[in-house]
């Protein structure tokens, strides 16, 4: 057995955190993301070229960046936490000045080398910065008005900046990541009480300023029949292709759907109905319960974590990603309407495969760190 | 410790509600589950038929039209390949320009750039569209030699419908056109083969009224495609049934022979066989191409068409209506002997027949003397008809013309019969409004007056007398995809086959005994001879003047007002098989202008019908030409 003081300070070496580091963890992440490279693979009509190749790529990046980050005393996590937190911001309040449009929207920075998209950065940033601020706060010092005000800014400010840019996927997922933060750190109910009533009181102020294209995804939403060839298109043949899908799919590399271009973004938004036309209800399944693993492991990082920040940060990662795993699928599945949220690792994509990489770095950092008790007042780590 | 009490309760809110939030996550997530059992399990067969629905697509292929043969096989209608150049346009990177080129080999008019260009517009960019058709094989040739230089124009072969025999057929056969908005308004609109481009359908003739077993059974190519509507791949082929063979009754032989034995006049004749009622020949003259009608007529030919005095279009044969004349004295013959008049009874021809305060005058100035029945009609007397037939009245006369099939249609499988008038005291006044006046009654026994007839009706006469009394009734096809049609019943005529005798025996002589009207036109080979009766019908009213000045000979009228030739018969004598009518409009008098037509014809009809008496056994040579 290990000696337990060993883990409680900050004489843990190098070789202890990767014995403490959750390999399993890892590989259950690359068994979710090998079910991603399998349909970019399908995708491209049998071919790693030119998503599944560059997609394995990638995981093999956000891996050495995971294990970097959980090697990363959680301390200095919390340290940087604010410092992180204001650069990301401002490159999200850049992007709105400098950043090029993609996709039709405005989310895009050029750093002359790579391209990224601040907005990811801010995803995580805000959780660290959050579990950092609520980490000073005694439980019943939390409900106090004035101690809100500060977190409120941390998530309004971002949130508003992202809103304009416009990528309300992201603002949303902003918005109740931060919530959930607040609500695991112990805000009375009555803050949700208000905040909800404040929220049906906003949308039609909201609804005022949705774009044209944001209205008309509820509206499809709502009602996708009313344009089958139009904007209703996407969702109608996204059923479709789920729906002939059946038990055990029309089998690996035979959608119909997806191989003859019924079906839109099935590399990137639509990956998930593509496997469900492909390998049936049973393949849906078998991923879901491979994210439910994962959502179940990070919420047992949370609550096994003995330092509020670890707790909150690993809270934040695990409801990030049920975020991701939940507005997709809902979505494709015709319970929500279109917003361009990916696939968490399944979806196509660099940014979001590598920030996502990031944020279970942290929790495994978490994992790792969980017997470390921090003081409310910070550590004196360095 | 740094672990405080407060610290501890705020672990303790931590987990209950992170707890919660991991209870809410289950929560969606079975959600998610039951979403995919409702989609995937409850539902799947519905979006699998959408799915179906999505990437299969229908495609008519347009069935290989049945054959028309003759009754010995021979093809009078059949597909052709047709020759054509079709572009592609996502693979052409300018049109206009790949059209330019292109019109170095063919013509492209225009209007035909027009209506290229629009066929473009309407049609995916992948779906070839037909640039021009019909071309020549050595157009054909170089579209395939300059295909590097044509990006987009392919050479490809159809179907088009091809009649080999042209003028000689086209009222019997008819012809096929492109599909009209009329055609889509019947019982048969919603059919999709309709709306197939290029397709064509019956619009005359036999071609009409079979159109739908000629037609056969559309196909259908099962084709997977792309979101785009992108063929992918067949998944599988229904060639669909091709239509069936029609079998007609016509000998092409015969009918080439005859058409071109009167293809200077605007004449008919049809050759039936007497026992079964088979049509031989069935000539209108002269005829036109029903192949133009299938590419579609320019202006300027259609007028043609529609202004020649001989009129082409009409067919004579079922449509033309002529007074029968002195055709009909074979059936007030008959009448008389049914009316109780002996055949030896004499009648003496002056050359004119007093009647109330008016004159009726014999054809022969000078008259020809005592005439019993057999001379009437052997030389046509007209004065021993006058006599007879008001002796008998009309209303015998009207029931023999009706028992022999005068004033009435067959439902000969082509369209546009007319019946005629056998005139009647209740027809009179119905149309007129005047009763019957006995006059009438006295030029209707030579075939004049309101009688009108058909060469059909005509030939259905001289087949009744021919054959002893019995109703033949004719038909045009002898079988529909390989099957035999049944003989339509020809039952005995309430008529005394004695009195029919005695006119066959009339008809005998005149054309085989000296002095009868049509002798110079016998057929003089021994087993081969021919019975006939001659008819000229009048189209003018001849005045008194004109009689005492001499009447004027026909070759020193107008041709539209030149008597109608006329002439009907059987053959052989000895045992009859065939019987015919000819109709030479304005050919001036039956024994000059019909009769010696008629002899040839039959001539024709009889060696012929030593020569081959095999007919054509259906679907012996399958539906296919070759």
């Amino acid at each position: 057995m290990f000696d337990l003081r060993r883990f409680t300070g900050h004489e843990m070496k190098i070789s202890d955190k990767l014995m403490e580091f959750n390999w399993g963890f890892l590989l259950l992440l690359g068994v979710i993301s090998s079910i991603g490279f399998a349909m970019l693979y399908s995708v491209a009509d049998g071919s790693f070229s030119p998503w599944a190749m560059k997609q394995i790529v990638r995981f093999g990046i956000g891996s050495a960046i995971m294990i970097g980050v959980a090697l990363i005393d959680l301390r200095v996590w919390m340290r940087v936490a604010y410092p992180l937190y204001a650069v990301a911001l401002v490159l999200v309040a850049a992007v709105d000045i400098v950043g090029f449009k993609g996709m039709g929207a405005q989310r895009w920075l050029n750093l002359g080398i790579i391209q990224i998209q601040p907005s990811e950065i801010m995803k995580i940033t805000i959780l660290l910065a959050l579990a950092r601020y609520f980490h000073g706060l005694a439980l019943d010092e939390v409900s106090r008005l004035r101690n809100l005000i500060v977190p409120a800014l941390l998530i309004v400010v971002p949130v508003g900046l992202v809103v304009k840019q416009p990528d309300l996927g992201t603002a949303i997922l902003l918005t109740v990541a931060g919530g959930v933060i607040f609500f695991a750190a112990g805000l009375a109910w009555r803050y949700f009480i208000i905040a909800g009533l404040a929220v049906l009181g906003a949308i039609p102020v909201i609804w005022e300023r949705l774009h044209d294209y944001q209205r008309n995804r509820v509206f499809t939403f709502l009602d996708p029949e009313r344009d089958p060839l139009g904007a209703g298109y996407h969702i109608l043949q996204s059923k479709i292709a789920l729906g002939s899908g059946g038990l055990f799919g029309k089998g690996f590399m035979a959608g119909t759907q997806a191989h003859l271009n019924f079906l839109p973004e099935k590399q990137t938004d639509f990956i998930f109905t593509m496997l469900g036309e492909e390998l049936g209800f049973v393949g849906g399944i078998v991923l879901l319960s491979l994210y439910f693993a994962a959502l179940m492991f990070s919420l047992n990082v949370a609550i096994q974590c003995r330092n509020q920040f670890g707790r909150l940060l690993a809270l934040g990662v695990s409801v990030t990603l049920f975020f991701y795993v939940f507005i997709n699928t809902a979505m494709v599945m015709g319970l929500l309407p279109v917003v361009g949220v990916p696939l968490p690792l399944v979806s196509y994509g660099g940014t979001a495969m590598l920030s996502l990489m990031f944020a279970f770095g942290l929790l495994m950092s978490c994992y790792i760190h969980r017997n470390l008790e921090i003081g409310r007042g910070g550590s004196n780590f360095w | 410790m740094q672990v405080d009490g407060r610290d501890n309760s705020r672990y303790k809110t931590f987990t209950r509600r992170a707890i919660m939030l991991g209870s809410a996550q289950a929560g969606a997530f079975a959600l998610l589950a039951g979403r995919m059992y409702y989609l995937q399990i409850m539902k799947t067969d519905e979006y699998r038929m959408l799915a179906e629905e999505n990437r299969i697509n229908v495609r008519l292929l347009a069935p290989l039209r049945g054959r028309i043969v003759d009754r010995y096989g021979t093809v009078l209608a059949s597909n052709r390949q047709n020759y054509r150049a079709v572009l592609i346009a996502e693979q052409t990177p300018d049109i206009q320009e790949t059209l330019d080129k292109l019109s170095r080999i063919v013509s492209i008019t225009p209007y035909d750039r027009k209506k290229i260009m629009r066929d473009i517009a309407r049609s995916p960019r992948f779906m070839p569209v037909t640039v021009s058709e019909d071309l020549t094989w050595e157009q054909f040739a170089q579209v395939n030699i300059n295909e590097p230089d044509l990006p987009g124009v392919q050479p490809d072969v159809g179907e088009t419908r091809h009649y080999p025999f042209a003028g000689e057929l086209a009222h019997v056969v008819g012809y096929v056109g492109p599909v009209a908005d009329k055609d889509m308004a019947g019982e048969d609109g919603d059919n999709p083969l309709l709306k197939l481009p290029g397709f064509r359908i019956g619009k005359s003739g036999i071609e009409k009224t079979y159109d739908a077993p000629l037609r056969g059974t559309a196909g259908a190519s099962h084709v997977e495609v792309n979101a785009y509507g992108r063929v992918i791949r067949e998944l599988s082929k229904d060639p669909g049934k091709p239509g069936s063979e029609i079998v007609l009754t016509l000998d092409m032989d015969i009918q080439k022979f005859a058409c071109e034995r009167l293809k200077d006049e605007s004449a008919s004749a049809v050759v039936m066989d007497i026992h079964n009622g088979d049509i031989i020949s069935f000539v209108s003259t002269p005829g036109f191409d029903p192949n133009d009608f299938n590419m579609g007529l320019s202006q300027d030919q259609w007028n043609a068409l529609v202004n020649n005095p001989y009129k082409p279009l009409t067919n004579k044969a079922i449509a033309g209506l002529y007074p029968p004349g002195s055709t009909f004295k074979t059936v007030t013959a008959i009448a008389a002997l049914e009316a109780g008049i002996d055949p030896n009874r004499t009648v003496t021809c002056t050359g004119k027949y007093a009647f109330g305060d008016h004159y009726f005058h014999c054809w022969k100035k000078d008259g020809h003397g005592s005439v019993g029945m057999h001379d009437g009609i052997k030389h046509s007397c007209d004065i021993y008809f006058y006599d007879t037939a008001r002796r008998i009245g009309i209303d015998a006369i009207e029931k023999v013309a009706r028992q022999f099939g005068l004033g009435e249609t067959y439902n000969l499988e082509i369209p546009g019969e007319k019946a005629g008038v056998v005139p009647s005291r209740d027809w009179k006044r119905a149309v007129t409004g005047v009763s019957w006046q006995q006059g009438e009654t006295l030029i209707t026994g030579i075939g004049q007056g309101y009688l009108l007839t058909t060469p059909l009706q005509l030939a259905v006469l001289a087949s009744r007398i021919a054959n002893g009394g019995y109703a033949v009734k004719p038909r045009l096809t002898r079988a529909i995809g390989g099957d035999l049609l049944p003989v339509p019943e020809a039952p005995k005529m309430d008529i005394n086959p004695e009195w029919i005798k005695i006119v066959q025996s009339g008809m005998n002589g005149v054309s085989n005994e000296a002095g009868g009207t049509a002798f110079r036109s016998r057929i003089p080979d021994v087993g081969f001879e021919l019975a006939g009766k001659t008819g000229s019908a009048q189209v003018r009213r001849i005045t008194m003047a004109e009689r005492d000045s001499g009447v004027r000979k026909n070759e020193t009228l107008e041709w539209r007002l030149r008597d109608h030739a006329l002439f009907i018969c059987f053959a052989p004598v000895a045992e009859p098989k065939y019987a015919m009518s000819l109709v030479i409009e304005h050919g001036g008098s039956g024994s000059g202008a019909a009769a010696p037509a008629a002899r040839d014809i039959m001539l024709e009809v009889e060696k012929r019908n030593l020569a081959r008496p095999q007919a054509y056994v259906p679907g012996s040579r399958g539906t296919e030409e070759g």
